[in-house]
């Protein structure tokens, strides 16, 4: 029996996490759920934990990348086989969950990635400066890494066990999703993206603003070259636990 | 030449600079692997302001023509320079620390959580006539 968890990151979503946490529960009640609470000021841990979340409550606010890595460390602690990571926002669908399981099941990739433009036919349209952002990510990562990727803005994934250990021991910080494609890749980890639909956030405003885009650019693509030139050792088969 | 008063105030300036270093070592207030930086820049600004003949040098060989004693405050701002940019990798290594050690904080909570719960239920369990 294949032991699957599911991380939610979740900063200050008391109006979301609840239905989240439920709905996960809900779609396949054997997937534990534990919520990463990133140092919220509301009611966000006392409100998952009330949905059936294991609930790891960070003591202050690290930010996005250290929060999700502190999932799949939680994944990595208890022996899981599987981690999904969907967002606390609400924005990804979990009967979306058995797309992104199917390739790991097969063991054909160590990650899979929920992709909002692998389907030609999707209709999501994100604002201009956004879709601008995506696409340069898309090719450059494409261009570093020899594998075609197309949505590395994606916080909608699944991991199997090599994918957790890598994740666990070093994950990037603050717009992570685009460096830690390269990082996997750099690993040798197989990579699979499957085409999903997102839905729109139901509550509050996505972390990154139009303002916020130009320097998220310059800085994920700096990022991005350093992690390049960085050495990295590649993990051995079967050396992941 | 360099001036004399300039370098009798540099080199109290340096041996100030010094001694505070120093006195703060002694005081437990500065660990020593920070403060070897600082005890090279006064050490070093110390010399340049007492050699005089070994500023002009200097000064003559970097094409300072005019002013000896820029190559005082050259050798000062390098100095600064390499000082905050020690503190900078410092810096970087704490922010990381730091990050683990939430990280760990927060993963054990869950984990005591988790094993008070069940020692409550089980001794629940255990009375149930009270």
């Amino acid at each position: 029996m294949t032991r699957i968890v599911a991380v939610v990151p979740a900063f200050d979503e008391e109006g979301a996490i609840g239905a989240v946490v439920e709905e996960i529960r809900a779609f396949d009640p054997a997937i534990d759920v534990v919520v990463v609470d990133d140092g919220s000021t509301d009611r966000t841990a006392a409100t998952a934990g009330a949905a059936g979340a294991a609930v790891v409550r960070l003591p202050f606010n690290l930010g996005i990348g250290a929060a999700v890595q502190t999932g799949f460390r939680y994944a990595l602690e208890h022996g899981y086989d599987v981690a999904v990571r969907l967002d606390g926002d609400g924005q990804h669908d979990p009967s979306e969950l058995p797309k992104l399981l199917e390739p790991l099941m097969r063991d054909e990739a160590d990650v899979v990635t929920g992709s909002r433009f692998r389907d030609d036919g999707s209709d999501y349209r994100p604002p201009l400066a956004r879709r601008l952002g995506i696409s340069w990510f898309a090719r450059l990562v494409s261009l570093l890494s020899g594998q075609r990727v197309t949505d590395t803005t994606s916080g909608f994934q699944a991991l199997n066990g090599r994918g957790i250990a890598l994740f666990a021991s070093d994950y990037p910080s603050d717009y992570p999703e685009v460096e830690a494609t390269v990082l996997l890749l750099k690993h040798r980890l197989r990579l699979v993206e499957v085409p999903v639909r997102m839905r729109e956030r139901e509550h509050g405003s996505s972390s990154i603003t139009f303002l916020r885009s130009l320097y998220y650019a310059v800085k994920v693509t700096l990022a991005l070259l350093v992690a390049m030139g960085r050495r990295y050792a590649v993990p051995s088969e079967g050396a992941e636990r | 030449m360099t001036p004399v008063r300039i370098s009798i105030a540099a080199a109290i300036g340096s041996l100030l600079l010094l001694l505070i270093v120093l006195e703060l070592i002694r005081g437990r207030r500065l660990k020593e692997r920070y403060a070897l930086l600082w005890l090279a820049t006064g050490l070093v600004l110390l010399v340049l302001s007492l050699w005089r003949g070994g500023l002009n040098t200097i000064a003559g060989w970097l094409g300072v023509s005019g002013y000896p004693p820029a190559i005082l405050f050259a050798a000062a701002i390098m100095f600064v320079i390499a000082v905050l940019l020690h503190y900078s990798t410092v810096l970087s290594k704490l922010t990381d620390d730091n990050v683990l050690l939430a990280q760990e904080v927060a993963l054990l909570r869950a984990r005591l959580d988790a094993v008070e719960g069940a020692v409550s239920a089980v001794r629940a369990a255990e009375r149930p006539a009270d």
